[in-house]
């Protein structure tokens, strides 16, 4: 999986999920069209983020707050396939691996060097960030998640695959 | 020499992790119609069926009205949400506890209530708050919908394990202060992102001083300090709590249940990651300024003058400024409820400041039981009709104007006392500006009008 985009800044830290997508917007029972929603009610934010980047830059911690997947769903449909930033909190980083969108840490100065409109490429299977007249950095990801997106794995069907040590399991703390 | 983090973690080990994370055995499944609908659109596409109906439980909370528990004329994107949760249990043979059910509520309210939350247990539900459940010495953590649909298909999760975190809270609280305080002063101490990667572990003297309510209080707001899940060791207090409840063991399966729970505290030795010990001794009732739940004060404070740029645009947003007194700010709503304070203790202590006392003409107060059940008790020692009396708004159980999905909403601009755990921008409708603070202070700020403390109410 490769991604190519100029990046789009929010150059906030903390921004939580009821900011990604207000609590209003989560009375639907399928996942599609939530991106005409995503920081419904941040209007400076939305002026931020443009159309058509793939690639979102933010401050620290983003994601905290709720577990809604409607947060990645919202981002993906959208249009972004990365979010970067110093840190995420964890729920929403699980949510967004599950959904193909990934979140990459890089160190506050690789984070300074991300510009509106900086031109970068993520490369997943060699976990390199490259940024246009600038530095290549390698950023980490779980292992498990990495095989799961390049290989399609899907998570379910390899629990699935144990099935016989969750019986067992069952059977012995029953 | 383990945690009680290692000894729940060993014990549901299914698949050890490897370069894979673990299989971890799920023992509880709490879902609602919020998170849930999509799982059960992906269940049917692979053909699954729930594995363990058994260790499955519905409820509704988070979109139903709190006004009546009819959904006729309510919002109706909502009612087909609440109506599409109990066709998927229907289909998929899932117990749920319906609107019309005496075992309704939210669900971090019912879970222990039930006696379903045990010791040593595992618990899963697809909101953040999950960590409530870890009062009890079980491992309880929030989760997406994707993880809801792989344990609703195998009743297991894949999962890392975290770092332990030990918090201990030591020293004796003064009157008036809560173990809210003791939550927001963490939070505020550690920043929302503190926990991120870790379970904490809640210990000291303060914390086995606690009532199973307010241990809940506690780790119900492990998430705003960024951990997914927050553990307090079981004790007499949580077995005292559990005796007798419905899903509780009985019998001879109760004393070998207490007897297999007292196993289960952190070994004395045990390594922790990190470590961080507060005294409660100084503390005063805290409340929220800012537009997180670290952006706390104690209630004699001043707002701190900003240090970046998102500090400013959350005074902005709040319409502070900075080295003014939250003490004596005007205020248009009270909310007494929430996963975090809807227990029936919570509704004494707020009722105990209102009783003989009015709402200030300038306030609305909107109290809204954690369950059906906290609602009748409360009911029945009369809490209810001290609260109406007050001028305060009776409701039924749900979760309201926490999250704000179902119409109970704070209006653009206003102001509002919370006992809810979350003052995001919007948290709790478009615009509005949130005070987090104890029922105490919640309580007496609607009987002022203005930001009040408790302690001068008593």
């Amino acid at each position: 999986m490769k991604v190519s985009s100029r990046v789009v800044v929010i150059p906030q830290e903390n921004i939580d999920t009821d900011q990604i997508i207000p609590a209003r917007f989560l009375k639907v029972t399928d996942k599609a069209g939530l991106g005409a929603n995503l920081f419904a009610d941040r209007p400076d934010f939305r002026a931020l983020i443009g159309s058509g980047s793939q690639v979102l830059v933010a401050g620290n911690n983003f994601g905290c707050g709720s577990s809604r997947e409607h947060a990645p769903w919202a981002l993906v449909d959208f249009g972004f396939r990365a979010v970067i930033s110093t840190s995420f909190a964890d729920i929403f980083r699980q949510n967004s691996l599950k959904n193909r969108l990934l979140p990459i840490i890089v160190d506050a100065k690789t984070h300074s060097l991300l510009q509106p409109g900086t031109s970068v490429t993520i490369d997943l299977a060699t976990q390199t960030l490259s940024i246009e007249n600038g530095p290549s950095v390698s950023f980490p990801i779980d292992s498990f998640s990495k095989t799961c997106i390049l290989e399609g794995l899907d998570e379910i069907g390899y629990i699935l695959k144990h099935d016989s040590a969750i019986k067992l399991f069952e059977a012995q703390t029953a | 020499m383990k945690t009680l983090y290692d000894k729940i973690w060993d014990s549901h080990v299914v698949v050890p992790e490897t370069d894979a994370p673990a299989i971890l055995y799920i023992d509880v499944h709490l879902i609602h119609e919020v998170t849930t609908p999509q799982a059960f659109t992906g269940l049917r596409k692979r053909g699954l069926r729930v594995r363990r109906t058994d260790k499955t439980f519905a409820t509704m909370d988070h979109s139903i009205p709190t006004t009546s528990r009819s959904l006729s004329g309510f919002d109706e994107m909502a009612a087909n949400q609440v109506r599409t949760l109990a066709a998927n249990c229907a289909e998929f043979g899932v117990p749920i506890f319906d609107l019309n059910s005496p075992k309704q509520g939210i669900v971090h309210i019912i879970g222990p209530e039930l006696g379903l939350t045990q010791p040593g247990r595992t618990l899963v539900c697809g909101d953040s708050h999950t960590s409530t459940h870890g009062a009890f010495g079980a491992l309880a953590h929030g989760i997406g919908t994707s993880e809801v649909e792989m344990v609703l298909a195998t009743q297991c999760l894949l999962q890392r394990k975290s770092k332990n975190f030990l918090v201990n809270f030591e020293g004796r609280l003064q009157a008036g202060v809560t173990a809210k305080d003791m939550i927001l002063a963490l939070i505020g101490k550690l920043g929302t992102g503190g926990g991120t990667g870790s379970v904490f572990e809640f210990a000291g003297s303060a914390i086995r001083a606690l009532d199973m309510d307010a241990r809940m209080t506690i780790c119900n707001m492990s998430i705003e300090g960024g951990a997914r899940a927050g553990l307090i060791a079981p004790d007499d207090t949580t077995f005292q709590y559990l005796a007798g409840r419905e899903f509780s063991p009985k019998g001879e399966a109760w004393d070998e249940a207490v007897a297999r729970w007292r196993q289960l505290p952190s070994d004395d030795g045990a390594h922790f990651d990190k470590n961080v010990t507060i005294d409660v001794g100084s503390l005063e009732p805290m409340i929220t300024y800012g537009t997180n739940p670290a952006m706390s004060i104690p209630i004699s404070g001043r707002v701190p003058r900003p240090e970046n740029d998102a500090d400013a645009a959350a005074l902005k947003y709040m319409a502070l400024e900075p080295g003014q007194a939250l003490a004596g700010h005007p205020i248009d709503v009270v909310f007494i409820g929430s996963c975090t304070n809807s227990r029936l203790s919570d509704l004494r202590s707020a009722a105990g400041v209102m009783q003989g006392r009015k709402v200030n003409p300038r306030v609305r107060m909107l109290v809204v039981p954690g369950s059906y059940e906290v609602k009748r008790q409360a009911e029945a020692e009369g809490l209810d009709r001290i609260f109406k009396e007050a001028g305060a708004e009776w409701r039924e159980a749900g979760c309201s104007m926490c999250i704000a999905m179902n119409g109970d909403a704070v209006p653009a601009g206003k102001v509002s006392v919370s006992t809810s755990n979350r003052n995001f921008e919007g948290r709790q409708g478009k615009g509005a500006r949130t005070l987090l603070a104890s029922p105490l202070t919640a309580a007496a700020s609607a009987v002022e009008g203005r930001v009040a403390d408790p302690r001068r109410l008593a």
